[in-house]
């Protein structure tokens, strides 16, 4: 109450932030300014641009040409690695997002005390290492590794297996064990923010846990999932570490392929092509995601 | 009452399910540790006895101090224009009352949606562009795009958790913008800009994917992870070097949540 009366007061007169200097406001927005237009829009331009340009050897090429784009959408290899990098992520994502949200469900309602301490555990890989994380998973895997001399100190096999590493089914497990704590997060927030009213109608209204879980619960969390499906579909769509490192030939992702545009076959403006495709991939899927957002009732 | 002792049979199976889920989360990571001490040249079992001498290889090593001096150059100064412009750019987006300050904001958090590589080979055609070249400098350029959405994310929650009255009374006052920022608002953010330093400093020293395209001839230190990794026989080097990395990040991390929680109970204690 005592908020609403003070809002109402401040209101009544003409608010202070109307008279910011243009010296303070000028300094403020420098360096944030610099930052966004100069490394991030007009970075992504430069991309775009090189895009459209020939490959003659010099930085930013040279003529007009939608040859880099032809060749992506005639040449079958990129249509095979970019389905299988869409297949990857959208494996990837959907193995965090449905392993992730009993956790955060968990966290939202039954924590208790151990609430705080158990965000910080979820949150704390986040912040390590992401090339150790993949270095984990290749040591685990590997051939002479130790998931193959495990099972054969407990004897459950004689021979070791080639089987682990240098698979499609190794990228996704370590993808999906490196951006494990991405999904946690907005899943919890979406939980927590429902208002225990809602649930507490349901079940006055006499729906049973699950119909209540089903109907209200689930719907008002889905703005949270498609955060959380976001924020991992996007860097594992366009990983190149996992796929060198535990994947083998047979998982080469886009991001490889772009990668070496821009180291051993130098062609950079054929990298920013597929560079460009990526993008708009991942504009698509925002799109969806928004749309999709829109009919579960945003809260964001 | 019997609902409530349904919720409480199903919290006991999912606390079961995140004990596992915790396990599956830890258990990778922490075997680097476990064959770092392990005397033998392969990560696999049984273990061959204790050894510290994969720690001892770390000393003495000039290649490598120089890529952890390297790292810890880079990461401080990239940790500092992060925060400087999380700090700014949040600010301006929730009092600057601009439709450029609000779009400076939402470009910021852009990155999150572009994969590390593409954020890496832009970097890399503007640095060759303006002349700097691969280099240390664009390595700094390129953490500080990288961990900018962290920044803006901890101090725009932390600033708009501070009670709006709070700052509209030190400018009825007469303090002037400037003042109000670096007496009222800045003070009263102090945990979070400490926390956003640190986080910011963990993601430039520990990333790998984007500074993969900016480094020049002096790499940083999980450049020279990367480097090892082709050698069979610097793989426990590398498991000790893995292992002291690992905890320097939970020491960091573990810090910055602290002090971010500590954000939080003044929030919660002034309800804006």
């Amino acid at each position: 109450m005592g908020s609403s009366m003070s809002s109402t007061i401040v209101a009544a007169r003409p608010l202070p932030e109307n008279r910011i200097s243009p010296v303070f406001r000028f300094a403020m927005l420098l360096p944030g300014g610099l930052v966004t237009f100069f490394l991030i829009l007009f970075a992504l331009g430069l991309v775009v641009f090189l895009a459209f340009r020939g490959n003659d050897g010099s930085l930013l090429g040279a003529g007009l040409t939608a040859e880099n784009f032809l060749t992506v959408a005639t040449d079958p290899l990129y249509w095979t690695v970019t389905l299988r990098s869409l297949v990857i992520a959208g494996l990837v994502t959907l193995a965090t997002v449905v392993t992730a949200y009993p956790v955060a469900y968990y966290l939202a309602f039954h924590a208790g005390r151990r609430r705080n301490l158990l965000l910080f555990l979820v949150t704390l890989p986040f912040w390590t290492s992401y090339l150790l994380r993949v270095f984990a998973w290749k040591i685990v895997l590997a051939y002479n590794g130790v998931l193959n001399s495990a099972f054969i100190e407990t004897g459950l096999w004689s021979q070791p297996t080639l089987a682990f590493l240098n698979t499609p089914a190794a990228v996704v497990v370590t993808l999906a064990h490196a951006y494990a704590p991405f999904a946690i997060l907005p899943i919890y927030v979406a939980l927590d923010t429902i208002p225990k009213s809602l649930l507490e109608a349901a079940s006055d209204l006499g729906a049973r846990p699950f119909t209540s879980f089903r109907r209200v619960v689930l719907p008002n969390s889905m703005p949270g999932v498609l955060a959380a499906a976001l924020v991992v579909f996007v860097p594992t769509v366009g990983d190149y570490v996992t796929p060198a490192m535990v994947g083998g030939p047979a998982s080469t992702m886009i991001g490889t392929l772009i990668q070496s545009q821009f180291g051993k076959a130098n062609d950079w403006p054929f990298g920013a092509a597929l560079s460009v495709c990526v993008m708009l991939v991942i504009l698509c899927v925002v799109l969806v995601a928004r749309g999709a957002d829109r009919r579960f009732g945003s809260r964001t | 009452m019997s609902a409530r002792r349904d919720t409480n049979a199903g919290g006991g199976w999912l606390g079961l399910y995140v004990l596992g889920y915790l396990v599956f989360l830890y258990l990778p990571v922490l075997l680097i540790p476990l064959f770092s001490f392990n005397n033998s040249i392969q990560a696999a079992f049984p273990l061959q006895g204790f050894t510290l001498d994969w720690y001892r290889t770390l000393y003495g090593n000039p290649a490598l101090s120089g890529a952890l001096a390297n790292s810890l150059v880079i990461g401080v100064i990239a940790a500092s224009g992060a925060t400087l412009c999380g700090i700014t750019v949040s600010y301006m987006d929730l009092y600057g009352r601009s439709p450029l300050a609000a779009a400076i904001s939402a470009i910021a958090r852009l990155p999150i949606l572009i994969p590390g590589v593409i954020v890496g080979i832009s970097l890399l055609i503007l640095v060759n562009l303006i002349g700097l070249g691969p280099s240390r400098i664009s390595i700094v350029l390129g953490h500080i795009l990288v961990a900018l959405p962290t920044t803006v994310v901890v101090m725009r929650s932390r600033f708009a958790a501070i009670p709006k009255t709070i700052r509209e009374a030190a400018l009825d006052l007469g303090a002037s913008d400037w003042t109000t920022f670096r007496r009222v608002m800045l003070p009263l953010s102090a945990p979070a800009v400490l926390s956003a330093f640190m986080l910011s400093f963990l993601i430039s020293f520990d990333e790998f994917i984007v500074v993969f395209f900016l480094a020049g001839t002096e790499p940083t230190l999980p450049l020279y992870i990367w480097s090892q990794l082709r050698f069979p026989r610097s793989l426990p080097t590398v498991m000790a070097l893995g292992t002291v990395i690992l905890t320097v990040s939970f020491i960091i991390a573990g810090t910055a949540e602290i002090l971010r929680h500590r954000g939080v109970g003044v929030a919660g204690r002034n309800p804006a």
